[in-house]
Order: structure tokens, then C-alpha cells, then sequence
């Protein structure tokens, strides 16, 4: 599949969500543990060899699953192959906790599923549109029965 | 996706988990805005008809609307969206900033169409998106720390999770948030303001992020204030901080 490279490049030096060295570990067979500056920005998670400044790859979180694996670990996968997991090796169960909350919440998915629920929130207590003010209150892909997907 | 490149070559590729896209393509989930678009080759190539879907910050190109894969994508982060003049009727750009950065020249098949995917594009990036979801985050907690007993933003706690809960798609309106914290932790404040030299340099630290804006804070001259001055104003408090951040960093 073709994709704008430099662009997804530009995107992995912007300012990140979180950014540490931890373990990596990929999915296939045998692979081995190595030390990756794992950077979260937006819904990309890219890696690096701790000095280079070009990530050797990234992850688009979307449709993915966090799950706990060893203490301190976590893996990521996707859906369609819930068994094949990317590993992450933490420096201690609290960076470990960290890392897993911010991923559930990295995807373009779940800021659509809280705007949705904040909006609903804030209609129900006001009763107005808070998206009117933006000019987005028509779009299809704000509406609640998004959520029913 | 290049393995390994041999001794002597250019760096590999960058990997990309392209698989995982191709199924987030072509999930059953709604899309965004779908149709079909001309896309220019290049500077001086042809236009070929394609199939675009547009899911979140991803616009994927098919060679038509029955393909199982898609040919391509464009991820629409750091981008513009606008019109241009072109041989082709009902034509607009999405251009990137940077050296050596693409600009992709696509034309709709009508004027609703043009206008319906500008809007789309324009609006399709994750910042854009967080940035409202912040901004209503906020509005909510104004508006119930206003009337009634003083609460911690009130979302509801998620039913028990199993600890490999997938994100998506959630069968029911299930309240899609966990419970935060009343003080979020910093990073938690838009995106930390670390440069990319910071993060690679090991033992250097993250500046202090902005102060938290206090969501119970009386009315101020923000609250009624257009989208674009918002941005703008969360902004400069980023930029003053990166700037003192960059001033005071000790060179090696």
C-alpha cells in the first residue's frame, strides 16, 4: 500500500504524547527484545533505535487491543489478529499502567466516541448543541448513532 | 515493507503496520465521506479515477469501489486543505508543509462534491478532532461545577473491563471513558511540548507543562470566543513555554 512517507516521518518529530525507551519486542516467531524510543503521537506509535533521529516504524492505533502480559509488560495487537502482538517492556507497573491507558485512548475512534459522549453530556444539562459553535454539528460522523457501529 | 536493507544501501523503509490498515479500511464501521475523485499522478501526469474512502485522519485511495485492498493512502495529519486552479473542473489540493513534501491534487465530480470533501479533509485530523474534545471536556465541567454540589468530572465508570478489552466497536452506548483523576497527570495537557532532539538525548527532561486550565474557572473573555482564537490561544501558551524550555536547556 502506498503511503506518504515523509509526511508520516514529519509526523514522528512533532511533540509526542509520551515518548520513553522501553523493550520491544515484534510479533513474528523468535523475535528478540530490543531497547526502541517508543514515541506516541496522535494515533501513530513509532519506534526508534534510541540514536537515530528516523523512526524504524510505526503502529496506527486504530482497532488495536492493549493487553497486560507480564508485570510491567504490555502487548498491542489488532483485531483481525488478536495473536500477534508487538511487546513493550516497562521500567516499572506504574510506567507500565501509563502506557496502557494512554494507547486505549490513542485511537481517532475513541476521541470520536468521547466527543460524541461529551457532547450528549453537555446537551442533556444545557440543552444545546455544543457543536453548533464549531460548525460541525451536521457532520455524519459526530452523530450518536455512530455509536451503534 | 523493506527487512533489513543490505550493507551499503539507503536506509530501509519505514515499517508500517500495513495490514492492520488495509482491515481498518475496509472494516464495517461507517466511514467518513466516500466517492470517487480524480487524482493527479504527479506534477505532470495524468489524473486516474479512484475510490476514496476518508476514516478518521486516513484517506485511502481503491482502484474502484468493489477492491479489497486499497492502492494507497494519505494520512491527513499537518496538512491544508484548498482550492486550486486546474485544467480539471472542481478541483482542490491537500498540501503539506515542508521540503520535498507531496501535494496532492485530486478533482470531484461535481461542486457539492468538491465542497462535501474539502469540509470533510479540512476537519479530518486527529489534532483538530482532540482539540474539540478538549474544549467540550472542559465545557462540560463548567456547566456541572456551575449549578449543583462541586463533583470531579463526572464520567461514568466503565463496566469491568477484561483486560484485553478491544477499543472498538462497542456493541452499545457504552460510556467510552475511563474515570479520570481530578488532577491529570501533565502529560495529559494537549500534547507535551518536548522537541524531538529532548526526547532522543537520554537524561534531558520534558519541560513543565502549561498549568492545568481550571474547568470551574468564571467566565472569561475565551468562553464565547470563535474555534480558530481558542486554537490560537492554547497555542501561544505553548509556544511562551517551549520558548523559555528552549532558552534554559543546558547545551552539551
Amino acid at each position: 500500500m502506498r503511503y506518504n512517507e515523509k509526511e508520516l516521518q514529519a509526523l514522528s518529530r512533532q511533540p509526542a504524547e509520551m515518548a520513553a525507551e522501553l523493550g520491544m519486542r515484534g510479533p513474528k516467531k523468535g523475535s528478540v527484545l530490543k531497547r526502541r524510543l517508543v514515541k506516541l503521537v496522535v494515533n501513530f506509535l513509532f519506534y526508534f533505535r534510541t540514536d537515530e533521529a528516523e523512526p524504524v516504524g510505526a503502529l496506527l492505533l486504530e482497532r488495536c487491543r492493549v493487553t497486560r502480559e507480564e508485570p510491567g509488560t504490555f502487548s498491542i495487537s489488532f483485531v483481525e489478529d488478536p495473536e500477534r502482538k508487538y511487546h513493550f517492556e516497562c521500567s516499572s507497573e506504574e510506567q507500565c499502567q501509563e502506557w496502557m491507558e494512554a494507547l486505549r485512548r490513542a485511537s481517532y475512534e475513541f476521541m470520536r466516541r468521547s466527543l460524541i459522549f461529551y457532547r450528549n453530556e453537555i446537551q442533556k444539562v444545557t440543552g444545546k448543541d455544543p457543536l453548533e459553535q464549531f460548525g460541525i454539528s451536521e457532520e455524519a460522523r459526530f452523530q450518536l448513532s455512530g455509536l451503534q457501529a | 515493507m523493506a527487512p533489513g536493507s543490505p550493507p551499503g544501501l539507503a536506509i530501509a523503509a519505514m515499517k508500517l503496520n500495513e495490514r492492520s490498515l488495509a482491515f481498518y479500511a475496509t472494516c464495517d464501521a461507517p466511514v467518513d465521506n466516500a466517492g470517487f475523485l480524480y487524482k493527479k499522478g504527479g506534477r505532470h501526469a495524468a489524473y486516474h479515477r479512484r475510490w476514496f474512502v476518508l476514516r478518521g485522519n486516513m484517506l485511502f485511495y481503491f482502484e474502484d469501489a468493489a477492491s479489497r485492498e486499497p492502492v494507497g493512502v494519505i494520512i491527513l495529519e499537518g496538512c491544508t486543505v484548498e482550492l486550486v486552479e486546474a485544467a480539471e473542473e472542481f478541483a482542490f489540493a491537500v498540501r503539506f508543509v515542508g521540503t520535498r513534501a507531496r501535494t496532492y491534487v485530486l478533482a470531484a465530480e461535481s461542486q457539492a462534491a468538491m465542497e462535501g470533501w474539502v469540509k470533510a479533509l479540512s476537519r479530518a485530523s486527529f489534532d483538530y478532532l482532540r482539540l474539540v474534545v478538549r474544549e467540550l471536556e472542559q465545557q462540560l465541567a463548567a456547566v456541572r461545577g456551575a449549578g449543583g454540589p462541586a463533583l470531579p468530572l463526572p464520567l461514568p465508570q466503565p463496566q469491568a473491563l477484561p483486560q484485553s478489552q478491544p477499543l472498538s466497536p462497542t456493541p452499545a452506548l457504552a460510556p467510552p471513558l475511563p474515570h479520570w483523576p481530578s488532577a491529570l497527570p501533565p502529560k495529559e495537557n494537549g500534547c507535551a511540548v518536548w522537541s524531538t532532539e529532548a526526547t532522543l538525548r537520554p537524561g534531558s527532561e520534558p519541560p513543565p507543562p502549561p498549568p492545568r486550565r481550571r474547568a470551574s474557572a468564571p467566565h472569561g473573555p475565551l468562553d464565547l470566543a470563535p474555534f480558530a482564537r481558542l486554537h490560537e490561544c492554547y497555542g501561544q501558551e505553548i509556544r511562551v513555554l517551549r520558548g523559555q524550555w528552549l532558552s534554559s536547556r543546558v547545551q552539551p
